[in-house]
């Protein structure tokens, strides 16, 4: 206790700089997984590509890539940008069948329908299909969040600052509070994050709140027939529950 | 690409294969630490997910629990372990169990749960005894599930365990600790580039097997294009659960 008192500091601003290289990995992944995964969604063999392409980057250990990093990109091993860029690769590997998955949720009637009003592709993704799947993307989004803030202690292995640093220092020092402080504000950080992504979530797709309560009454009705039919995010939230939700159910 | 001449230099140079620090012995070495741990973890994990997915009950504790676990990083969990029992194989033993729990109870009750309920009650209505439906009905068909949770569990064992060389002189990330202490990039670009190898194989052996244990039934008659879609999704063939990441 004494520890963690005299050196607030310190703790603070590993904190920070722990959100500075969490922030820019989740928001690029999610940035460049959304183009990816439209494209994995829209013909079958950038699907089948894209897919196991992402699976594989997703298989490679964390340790090693930030060492293979440096050579292939030519960034500083040490630098915070070779674990932002890993990160990034982490989060879109995970995030590109997400979206995938979550547009292709979206009802074939729904689409036609918006075809059939008038929409253009372009403006039937933006206004149609991407809302629809935004309860999926959230989901996803939510696994990415808590998996890069996790994983971002492992660069304080090669001297890159984290909250990891706490790991590696308090181990060569034998201070057990210091290596407890550092799970508990990682995990602190996750939930923080996470809750700020289902925070976000909500604001953006303001039906999804009525929505949810809908659906989960439902539930104890109907694990027959109806949630098949309905329209798209009682279903397709379910679906992307089975496949991404284990991550944290607040 | 100068780097990676020297990689392949230090990987092809026969010095590094012999004595207890050669490539094989820590790759022998890794690899039996990768299986060890999850199969203990499994034989914690599955009975109590098949238990859950089952009966249905305490789902949502364990979906709690193991998503609190997966938030926990594993350098922390490591470190902190090492400082209570010491330098040397129990930490990272303990460590990895832990860490590997998660995605192995995930995949042995999503397994349960992804079956059509249907069939289940089909099997009730033929007479079958609960054990029988578990063993002949649930666990074939949401075998698939189970491994993939396995699969995953042992990517991240296998990541993880380079980290573990931290705390214990064993596996391959001895190459990779080493080389950053004698500033030897060669070594350590090395070691990675087994390590990447060894994770990509079991990967894609887990994926195969994954596959090959679909049940043929399920594959068969697969109906095209039903207008009302089963309310539980059919079990998802080849894709790993997705856990977070090590």
């Amino acid at each position: 206790m004494t520890w963690i008192l005299s050196n607030l500091d310190m703790l603070g601003e590993l904190t920070l700089v722990h959100l500075a290289l969490c922030l820019p990995a989740i928001v690029l992944s999610f940035l460049i997984a959304l183009p990816l995964g439209w494209l994995a969604n829209r013909y079958r063999l950038s699907r089948g590509l894209l897919l196991s392409f992402c699976g594989l980057l997703y298989a490679i250990p964390s340790f090693p890539l930030l060492i293979v990093l440096p050579i292939l990109v030519g960034v500083e091993i040490r630098s915070a940008a070779n674990l932002v860029i890993a990160l990034t690769i982490y989060g879109v590997a995970l995030m590109v069948r997400v979206v995938a998955d979550g547009l292709a949720a979206v009802d074939t009637d729904v689409r036609q329908s918006a075809v059939a009003v008038g929409f253009s592709g372009w403006s039937a993704f933006w206004r149609v299909e991407l809302p629809l799947s935004g309860p999926v993307l959230v989901a996803g989004i939510r696994v990415v969040t808590v998996s890069t803030v996790s994983l971002a202690t492992v660069g304080a292995i090669i001297g890159i600052q984290s909250l990891g640093s706490l790991f590696v220092d308090g181990f060569q020092r034998g201070i057990q509070a210091e290596i407890v402080s550092g799970i508990v504000l990682t995990i602190a950080v996750a939930l923080a994050l996470d809750a700020l992504v289902v925070g976000i979530g909500r604001l953006v797709m303001p039906w999804t709140r009525r929505q949810k309560r809908n659906s989960k009454g439902e539930n104890h009705l109907s694990d027959g027939d109806l949630s098949g039919e309905s329209t798209v995010s009682t279903g397709s939230s379910r679906d992307a529950s089975t496949s991404a939700e284990p991550a944290v159910t607040a | 690409m100068n780097y990676f001449a020297e990689a392949i230099a230090w990987l092809t140079d026969p010095a590094n294969y012999i004595g207890p620090s050669g490539i094989p012995t820590r790759l022998a070495e890794h690899v039996q630490f990768t299986v060890v741990t999850v199969l203990i973890a499994s034989a914690i994990a599955v009975p109590i997910g098949f238990l859950i997915g089952h009966t249905g009950r305490g789902r949502g504790l364990a979906v709690s629990i193991s998503g609190a676990f997966r938030s926990i990083p594993t350098l922390g969990l490591l470190t902190l372990v090492a400082l209570w029992v010491g330098i040397g194989l129990e930490a990272p033993y303990v460590a990895l169990t832990i860490l590997a729990i998660p995605p192995i109870l995930a995949g042995a009750y999503a397994s349960f749960e992804a079956v059509d309920r249907r069939t289940i009650d089909a099997a009730r209505a033929v007479g079958m005894s609960e054990l029988q439906i578990v063993q002949k009905v649930e666990i074939p068909l949401g075998l698939p599930l189970l491994i993939g949770g396995i699969r995953s569990a042992i990517l991240q064992v296998v990541a993880t365990a380079t980290l573990a060389a931290y705390v214990a002189n064993f596996g391959l990330g001895r190459f990779l600790f080493e080389g950053a202490k004698t500033l030897n990039y060669a070594e350590m670009l090395g070691g990675s580039i087994i390590v990447i190898l060894l994770a990509l194989v079991f990967d894609g052996v887990l994926a195969l097997v994954q596959r090959l244990v679909v049940p043929r039934g399920v594959t068969a008659g697969r109906p095209r294009d039903v207008r009302s879609r089963p309310a539980r999704s059919r079990a998802v063939m080849g894709t790993p659960i997705e856990e977070g990441k090590n």
